[in-house]
């Protein structure tokens, strides 16, 4: 099995996961309040990749990060180096295109928590945000927890949005799925049966995890 | 220190039914002051927006001088700014948190000395101490009511706001709670504004009472005073048919309890645990009147009076006495014709004892 490119698969999915904690809950605690008339809009974008081909989604990002568009050239001037076919470029496809498994969950969770809870907090003088940290978040924990490792597991087995946007660069951009593809394009079935059946057991491992956590009752 | 709640709250919901309600009330520290109403009148949308929990379309709301909400100049202070302690109907505790947690909840800006003092002081005056390192779902109903009381008062507030805080309980918890409540409402420094639709809970806790209807506050004034003098058919049929009389218990008699109202001496049957002052509440249907005493009844209240004033209500006539005791009676028109009953006529009303009802005050 290609070393190389399970430590970067498990980087991009570990960063992916990271940063879908920091811009998703903010998402998602959003959407789980809002009344907003266009939500539906907001809820559909966030969605998008899950019925989306990833092609199309690769395609679009590379050609936002490419150096034809107002954002691709942006970055090459303040970083000196395009986006495509860069880990980094990698990471924010991966992080755009894993949003709803993380989104999703996390709002479903964030709007379960009881209402009155909120406004209790707020009687007794708990500002709005410490009010997010210290009841809904831990109330919603077990679904944020069972999100982020939804996340992770997606992003470690992504393969066509990271074929388009990414490339196939050793250590770069080649991570677990394209190494599979890689083996066998190359006739090597025996790697390719290793690694695959890795990203097997992982997804398992993970999916029983998440389910596990999704049956245990709410603390109380 | 006499405090006053202005409010002016006014909002629309889809399907029509909108609140207008006004409402300005001193509020004595201590005093309770009741929203009454059946459900829909739109006293718990009030109660909500005095806390800050919801802004109202239009109006405006003011405590003890400061303004809350103003919708002409936009202001709205939030609920936190307010200091308004909120009592959840279904108390809303933190199921996360242990017992001690909860209370100590909203003490995060004191030291660690002072917040652990604050906790055992509203444990103990709320008598959970021993439950504080429980956790939520190891509590009863009645626990639960305690904890949560516990968790308002630990921060201090200024006001504190019960949003019909004895109808989650079960019915002998309800009737155990009810009068602690009233004792420790009555016992705390704070001015309290409770929200019910239940007549017992209105009489044993509040003070002074504003009858909501649809929307609208109609009247609003002492307890026995809005009880005992509807202002208009509508309130009326809120408050029900009662004659509430402020009473004082003078002994016993025969197994019953002898009250005291002004001039007038009446037998009730003693409902337990009664303390020195009451409320005897007698239903206008239950007064019998008769036109000269007569030979002897098995009722055992027998006040002599004169018919002050008569409205016809349908089938039914309610007739005004001056017995001593402003008294309402009930009676058929054909009952009324036959006693020929008018302004002036002196008549005897007939009460049994079990007709007269004493809810517990103090």
């Amino acid at each position: 099995m290609d070393a190389e490119a399970l430590r970067l698969s498990f980087t991009l999915a570990a960063l992916t996961t990271a940063a879908l904690l920091v811009l998703g809950l903010p998402v998602a605690a959003w959407l789980a309040v809002s009344r907003w008339r266009w939500k539906p809009l907001v809820e559909a974008v966030v969605a998008l990749p899950l019925v989306l081909p990833p092609t199309v989604l690769g395609f679009y990002l590379l050609v936002a990060m490419g150096p034809m568009s107002p954002f691709g050239r942006a970055w090459i001037a303040a970083f000196g180096r395009p986006l495509a076919f860069s880990f980094e470029g990698l990471l924010l496809a991966s992080v755009i295109y894993s949003l709803p498994f993380a989104v999703q969950p996390f709002a479903a969770a964030l709007s379960a928590v009881d209402p009155r809870l909120v406004e209790a907090s707020h009687t007794l003088g708990v500002s709005r945000l410490a009010t997010f940290f210290r009841v809904s978040l831990p109330i919603a924990a077990p679904g944020v927890v069972a999100g982020s490792v939804l996340t992770f597991a997606h992003a470690l087995g992504e393969f066509g949005v990271v074929l388009m946007v990414g490339g196939n660069i050793p250590g770069e951009t080649r991570t677990l799925s394209i190494a599979i593809f890689d083996s066998v394009e190359q006739l090597d079935y025996a790697t390719a049966s290793r690694t695959a059946l890795f990203l097997l057991a992982v997804s398992f491992t993970v999916l029983v995890v998440t389910y596990a956590l999704r049956r245990r009752p709410v603390l109380g | 220190m006499t405090a006053r709640i202005s409010a002016e709250v006014h909002r629309s919901f889809p399907g029509g039914a909108g609140i207008r309600a006004v409402l300005d009330e001193p509020l004595a520290p201590g005093q309770v002051l009741v929203l009454f109403g059946p459900s829909g009148s739109g006293k718990t949308t009030v109660l909500r927006a005095v806390a800050g929990l919801d802004r109202p379309d239009a109006g405006a709301i003011s405590f003890d001088g400061e303004t809350w909400f103003d919708a002409a100049s936009g202001v709205f202070v939030s609920p936190q700014r307010r200091r308004a302690g909120f009592l959840f109907q279904d108390f809303a505790l933190f199921p996360h948190l242990s017992v001690e947690e909860n209370v100590a909840y909203g003490l995060g800006r004191l030291s660690r000395e002072e917040r652990t003092g604050r906790v055992l002081e509203a444990a103990r005056l709320l008598r959970v101490e021993p439950l504080l390192g429980r956790r939520i779902s190891m509590l009863s109903g009645g626990e639960r009511q305690r904890v949560a009381l516990a968790r308002a008062l630990a921060p201090r507030p200024r006001l504190l706001l019960l949003d019909e805080p004895l109808s989650a309980l079960d019915g002998p918890t309800r009737e155990e709670l009810r009068g602690e409540l009233r004792a420790l409402l009555h016992h705390l420094g704070i001015p309290s504004i409770l929200v019910t639709h239940d007549r017992v809970e209105a009489l044993a806790l509040g003070d002074r009472l504003a009858v909501l209807v649809d929307g609208v506050v109609r009247q609003s004034g002492p307890v026995e005073e809005v009880f005992g003098a509807p202002a208009d058919t509508a309130v009326a049929r809120v408050v029900g048919t009662e004659n509430v009389l402020p009473v004082r218990v003078a002994g016993s008699e025969g197994g019953l309890v002898v009250v005291e109202a002004g001039p007038i001496r009446l037998l009730a049957v003693d409902p337990g645990h009664l303390p020195a002052e009451a409320f005897a509440c007698i239903r206008a249907e239950e007064v019998i009147l008769e036109a000269a005493p007569g030979a002897p009844t098995s009722a055992r209240n027998h006040l002599r009076g004169v018919v002050t004033s008569m409205v016809n209500e349908g089938p039914l006539v309610r007739v005004t006495l001056d017995c001593g005791v402003r008294l309402v009676a009930l009676v058929t028109r054909p009952g009324a014709e036959q006693l020929g009953l008018a302004p002036g006529l002196p008549v005897a009303a007939l009460l049994k004892a079990q007709a007269v009802r004493l809810v517990p005050r103090s």
